[in-house]
C-alpha cells in the first residue's frame, strides 16, 4: 500500500520543488519583525527568537554579560520556576537553548508542530519576566567559567585566536571574546545582567523566527496573542558601532604553548562585510575564498602548498560575510614536520603573489558557480539552516532581501570582480600574521588535518544511530 | 507501584498525543540481490544514500592497526584515469558530495547528488569504490595527515582520557587501539597493505544501504547494481567479542591544563538485552540529553562544577559500557567524582520517582518523530536501524518500547546495571585531591 502512495507523490516533484522554500515576512504592531519558513516534509517546527545585541554592544569592563545573561535567561519569571523552562520543553519532546555572538543573540526550540503556543507563550514571558536569585547569578557564573575553561583556557588555538581577533581590530568590539575575558567574567554580577536585559531585550530589538510545519497565519495568530501586549522600549539606544580605522601597518604576533600539537600560521586580511543593498564585493570576496582555499585538493593554496611544494598538511582559506561591521578573509597553513612557520609564511605569500598574476582558473571557477547553485537546493534539506541564516543576517544589518538576492549576487560575480577584490584586499599592511607554536618549535610535530574523526557512530548508542 | 503506573497514563492523557513517525519506509532488492531502505521523497531534486560495510576498522589485520582508515581516506585520492585533483575536480563539476569515514564497527559512505546528473554521479562513486589508485604520492600526503591527526590526538585531554578508558577496558581488542594506528603501524603500511584492507571490508555480505531523497525503487534497484554490484561477495572475519577488564577506580593522566577532562564507565548491556529500553530510559534520567537529567541537575545547575555532562549506553557490535563525561576546573575535580558516584549510587539503590519517568518518557517519544527532518538524517536513520537489526517497521512501534518501560523495570535496570564501585574514571589534567 505505502508504496503505491509514494509512487503517486512522483508525478509533482518539479512542480514543488520551485516553491519548497516560502517565506513570509511581516511586522507586529509593537516593531517586532516575524519571519516564517514554511516546510511541511515533517510535523515538527523551530522556534526562534533573536535579539539584535550581541558581545560587540557590551559597554566597557562588563565583557562577556551578553552571553552570561543568555545564561540566566533559563533561572525563571514569576510564572515559570528557575529549569523550568527547558524541562517544559523536554517533557514536550523537544529540545531548547540559545546561543551568542558578537552580533546577535538567540534563543531558540525545536518541538512537534502543535506545541509552538506553549513555547510562544514563555519565551514571550522571559522577554520582560526574568527573576534572578543572587544563588542562581553565582552559580551560573561558575559553570561559564567552566564553559571558558572548556572552549578556551583548555585550547591553545582558542588562546591564540582570542589574541589574533584583539590585533585584528583597533576599535570595534570584535576584538574582545564573546564569552569575555576571564578576570571581567568573574566580577559579572546580578545587576550587570539585569541592566543589560532592561536596555535591550524588547520586541522592537528582536526578531521572531518560525520554520517548518506551519502556516504564516497561524504564526501570526499566535505571535500577536503571546508578543504582541509587549510594549516596545520607546528609548532603545541606536545601534552606533565604532568604525575601524585604515590599518596602515602589518601587524605579527606569535603564541607558543607546550599543548600545541603542530604550529599554524594564521593570516587575516580586514574585509568589507555584506552591506544592505550592497553585497557584490562581499560576493566577489565569498568567490576569491572559495577559490584560494574551499576545496582541500584543487583549489589554489591546496595545489600549490599540499600537491606542488608539499610543504604543508593542511591549508584552508575563510570568509564570512554577514557581520554587522568590518570582517576578515583568514588563511591558515599547517606545515609539515620539518617546516617552520617562517617557510609556510613564505609560501604562502608565493601562492598568493602567484594567483594575483596569474588571474582565475577558469575552470575551478565554472566549478564553485555550478556548486553554489547546488548548494540553494541541498539547503532546502535543512530547514534549521535556513532559520539560522535568515537570523544571522537580519541581526547583521540585512534585509530578507539581501538574503533573498544573496545567490544571484554570487552567480554574477565574474573573475574580474574576484580579482579586484583580491587586489583590494590581500595586502600585508591590512594584515594580522600569527604563528602558533610550541616553546621547542624546531621539534614541533605536525597537526590539524581534513581527515574526519570518529564520531556519533563510535558510540554504538542504539538510539544515537537510529 | 501502583501509583507510579496511574501517574504514567495520566501524563498520556494530559500531554497532547507525541507526532508520529510516518515516513514511509520500503525495502527495495535489486535485480542483482542488493537490498536497501528507502523513504521516497520528491520534494526536493536530490538523493541522500547512506553505505555501511559492517566491521569498519575492527577489520585490521593484527599488526596492521589504521590500515582501514588509511585505505578509506584514499578512496577519493584518484581512481581509474584521474589523480586526486582530477577525481575532485570530476566530483565539483557535478557538485556531487561524497564522504568516506572509519569508525570501530563501519566503514562509512554518505553520498548526496543532484537528481539532473545522477547517473554521473553514481558511476563516478563507483569508480572511486572499484577503481581506487592508491598512488604513491597520494598515499604518502594522506598518511602525512593520518600522522597529524595522531599527534594532535595525542594532544588532545578528551581524546587522551577516552583512549586511556579504552587501553584498560578492551585488552588485546582492536577497540583497546585507536582506529588511526600508531605512528608506527601507520608508517610500516605498504600499498599492498591497503589493497589487502580494502579487500577485508568493502565486500557485499558486509553492506548495508538506505536512500532517501528523489528516486524511484526502480531507479533505486537499477543505481545499487551500478554502484555495488561488482563488489566481491565476501571479505575478513570480524574478531570475537572483547574482554571487558575495566575495574572501578581512578587513573589520573597528568596534563598540565586548567582543566580536568573526565571520562568514566563501567559494563554495560547488549543492544539486544531484554532490559535495554530500560536501561535506554535510565540514561535519559541519569545522564541523557536534557537540561533536566539527574547529573546535570546535581553537577552543573546546584553546584557550577561543569558546563556538561552527559552519559551514554555504548553498544558495540563487541563490547558494551554505560559511559559518561564531564570538564571541571583542576581544584573541583575530586568533588565532581564524588557527585557522581553518589548519584550513580543513588539512582541504583533508590530508582526512579514517577514523575521523572514520566517526564523522561515524553521526552524520549515526543523527540523522536522530530528526528526525521529531512532526507539526510532520514537515510542515517534508516541505516542505522538496519545496523542495529530492528525491523522495517520499527519507527513505528520504538515509542510503544518506551512506553512500556515501567517504574519496577527502570529500579530492577538500574539494581543490575549501574555500580558506583565498578565505576571507573579517567582523569586528564592536574585534578587535586585524587
Amino acid at each position: 500500500m505505502r508504496v503505491f502512495r509514494v509512487l503517486a507523490l512522483a508525478s509533482i516533484a518539479f512542480a514543488s520543488a520551485a516553491t519548497a522554500e516560502t517565506v513570509t515576512s511581516f511586522d507586529l504592531e509593537n516593531g517586532m519583525q516575524v519571519v516564517v519558513i514554511e516546510d511541511h516534509r515533517a510535523p515538527v517546527v523551530v522556534h526562534m527568537v533573536w535579539y539584535r545585541v550581541g558581545s560587540a554592544d557590551e559597554g566597557p569592563g562588563v565583557s562577556g554579560v551578553a552571553h552570561f545573561l543568555e545564561h540566566l535567561m533559563f533561572k525563571g519569571t514569576d510564572t515559570v520556576a528557575p529549569g523550568e523552562f527547558s524541562a517544559t520543553v523536554e517533557a514536550n519532546g523537544g529540545d531548547d537553548n540559545a546561543f551568542t555572538s558578537w552580533d546577535y543573540t538567540a534563543y531558540f526550540q525545536r518541538i512537534a508542530a502543535d506545541r509552538l503556543d506553549l513555547v510562544m507563550r514563555m519565551e514571550a514571558d522571559r522577554m520582560r519576566g526574568l527573576k534572578l536569585s543572587e544563588e542562581d547569578v553565582v552559580t551560573e557564573r561558575a559553570v561559564v567559567l567552566e564553559e571558558r575553561n572548556k572552549r578556551t583556557e583548555n585550547d591553545p588555538g582558542a588562546l591564540f585566536g582570542e589574541q589574533r581577533r584583539a590585533a585584528q581590530y583597533l576599535n570595534l568590539r570584535y576584538g574582545t571574546p564573546v564569552i569575555g575575558w576571564k578576570h571581567e567574567i568573574e566580577a559579572l554580577n546580578r545587576d550587570d545582567a539585569l541592566a543589560f536585559y532592561k536596555t535591550f531585550y524588547a520586541p522592537n530589538n528582536a526578531i521572531l523566527i518560525v520554520a517548518g510545519d506551519v502556516t504564516p497565519d497561524a504564526v501570526r495568530t499566535l505571535a500577536e496573542t503571546h508578543y504582541g501586549p509587549i510594549a516596545p522600549t520607546v528609548d532603545l539606544p541606536e545601534r552606533l558601532r565604532p568604525t575601524e580605522p585604515p590599518q596602515l601597518s602589518e601587524r605579527r604576533l606569535s603564541y607558543a604553548d607546550p599543548r600545541v600539537a603542530q604550529p599554524t600560521v594564521i593570516r587575516t586580511y580586514l574585509a568589507p562585510e555584506r552591506d544592505a543593498g550592497n553585497q557584490s564585493e562581499a560576493a566577489a570576496l565569498t568567490v576569491l575564498a572559495e577559490l584560494l582555499g574551499g576545496s582541500p585538493t584543487t583549489s589554489v593554496l591546496a595545489r600549490k602548498l599540499q600537491f606542488e611544494s608539499q610543504i604543508a598538511v593542511y591549508s584552508g582559506v575563510f570568509y564570512d560575510g554577514v557581520s554587522l561591521d568590518a570582517t576578515t578573509l583568514a588563511m591558515a597553513v599547517v606545515p609539515v614536520p620539518g617546516v617552520s612557520p617562517e617557510e609556510a609564511e613564505a609560501a604562502l605569500d608565493g601562492a598568493l603573489a602567484g594567483f594575483l598574476k596569474d588571474g582565475v582558473d577558469a575552470e575551478e571557477f565554472q566549478r564553485i558557480k555550478t556548486q553554489i547553485s547546488a548548494a540553494e537546493i541541498y539547503a532546502r534539506d535543512v530547514v534549521r539552516g535556513l532559520a539560522q541564516s535568515y537570523g544571522e543576517a537580519l541581526t547583521s544589518g540585512l534585509t530578507i532581501a539581501d538574503v533573498q538576492a544573496w545567490p544571484d549576487a554570487l552567480r554574477a560575480v565574474t573573475p574580474d570582480d574576484v580579482m579586484a577584490a583580491a587586489r583590494k584586499v590581500l595586502d600585508r599592511k591590512n594584515a594580522v600574521t600569527g604563528f602558533l607554536t610550541r616553546p621547542d618549535a624546531a621539534s614541533a610535530p605536525a597537526g590539524e588535518t581534513t581527515i574526519p574523526e570518529g564520531g556519533d557512530e563510535t558510540a554504538g548508542n542504539a538510539e544515537a544511530a537510529e | 507501584m501502583i501509583w507510579q503506573v496511574i501517574r504514567a497514563a495520566l501524563a498520556v492523557i494530559v500531554l497532547a498525543l507525541p507526532a508520529r513517525a510516518e515516513v514511509p519506509i520500503v525495502s527495495v532488492t535489486s535485480p542483482g540481490g542488493i537490498t536497501a531502505w528507502l523513504v521516497e521523497s520528491h520534494d526536493i531534486p536530490f538523493t541522500a544514500l547512506e553505505i555501511r560495510f559492517r566491521g569498519g576498522a575492527s577489520l585490521d589485520t593484527p599488526g596492521k592497526r589504521g590500515a582501514i582508515n588509511l585505505m578509506t581516506a584514499l578512496i577519493e585520492e584518484g581512481a581509474g584515469d584521474m589523480d586526486a585533483q582530477g577525481f575532485a575536480a570530476a566530483r565539483d563539476a557535478l557538485a556531487a558530495s561524497y564522504s568516506f569515514r572509519t569508525y570501530d564497527d563501519v566503514l562509512a559512505i554518505s553520498a548526496k547528488f543532484l537528481s539532473e546528473n545522477r547517473d554521473d554521479a553514481v558511476d563516478l562513486l563507483h569508480l572511486a569504490l572499484t577503481q581506487t589508485r592508491f598512488d604513491t604520492d597520494a598515499i604518502e600526503r594522506v598518511r602525512g595527515q593520518v600522522f597529524a591527526n595522531i599527534r594532535a590526538d595525542a594532544q588532545d585531554p578528551q581524546t587522551i582520557a577516552t583512549r586511556t578508558l579504552d587501553r584498560l577496558a578492551f585488552g588485546d581488542h582492536p577497540y583497546a587501539t585507536a582506529l588511526d594506528g600508531t605512528m608506527d603501524s601507520v608508517a610500516a603500511l605498504t600499498r599492498d597493505d591497503l589493497i589487502a584492507a580494502r579487500a577485508r571490508v568493502m565486500v557485499r555480505d558486509r553492506l548495508v544501504v538506505s536512500a532517501v531523497g528523489d528516486i524511484t525503487p526502480e531507479d533505486l534497484g537499477a543505481l545499487l547494481d551500478r554502484l555495488l554490484g561488482d563488489l566481491p561477495q565476501t571479505g575478513a572475519e570480524e574478531p570475537g567479542d572483547a574482554p571487558f577488564l575495566l575495574e572501578g577506580g581512578v587513573t589520573v593522566v597528568p596534563y598540565d591544563t586548567p582543566q580536568s577532562e573526565i571520562i568514566f564507565g563501567q559494563k554495560g548491556l547488549k543492544q539486544d538485552d531484554p532490559d535495554f529500553f530500560a536501561a535506554y530510559v535510565l540514561n535519559e534520567i541519569l545522564g541523557g540529553g536534557r537540561f533536566t537529567s539527574r547529573l546535570m541537575t546535581e553537577v552543573r545547575e546546584k553546584r557550577g562544577l561543569t558546563y556538561g555532562i552527559g552519559t551514554y549506553l555504548v553498544a558495540l557490535d563487541h563490547a558494551e559500557l554505560v559511559m559518561g563525561g564531564a570538564a571541571t576546573q583542576n581544584a573541583r575535580a575530586a568533588e565532581t567524582i564524588a557527585v557522581i558516584r553518589e548519584q550513580w549510587g543513588r539512582i541504583a539503590a533508590e530508582g526512579v520517582s514517577a514523575d521523572e519517568l514520566d517526564a523522561a518518557k515524553t521526552y524520549l517519544t515526543g523527540s523522536y518523530p522530530l528526528r526525521f527532518d529531512g532526507n539526510g538524517p532520514i537515510a542515517n536513520i534508516l541505516v542505522g536501524m538496519q545496523l542495529q537489526g530492528y525491523p522495517i517497521d520499527y519507527a513505528k512501534t520504538r515509542n510503544a518500547r518506551i512506553e512500556e518501560v515501567t517504574g519496577d523495570d527502570i529500579a530492577r535496570v538500574a539494581k543490575r546495571l549501574l555500580a558506583p564501585d565498578a565505576l571507573h574514571f579517567v582523569v586528564v589534567g592536574q585534578p587535586e585531591g585524587l
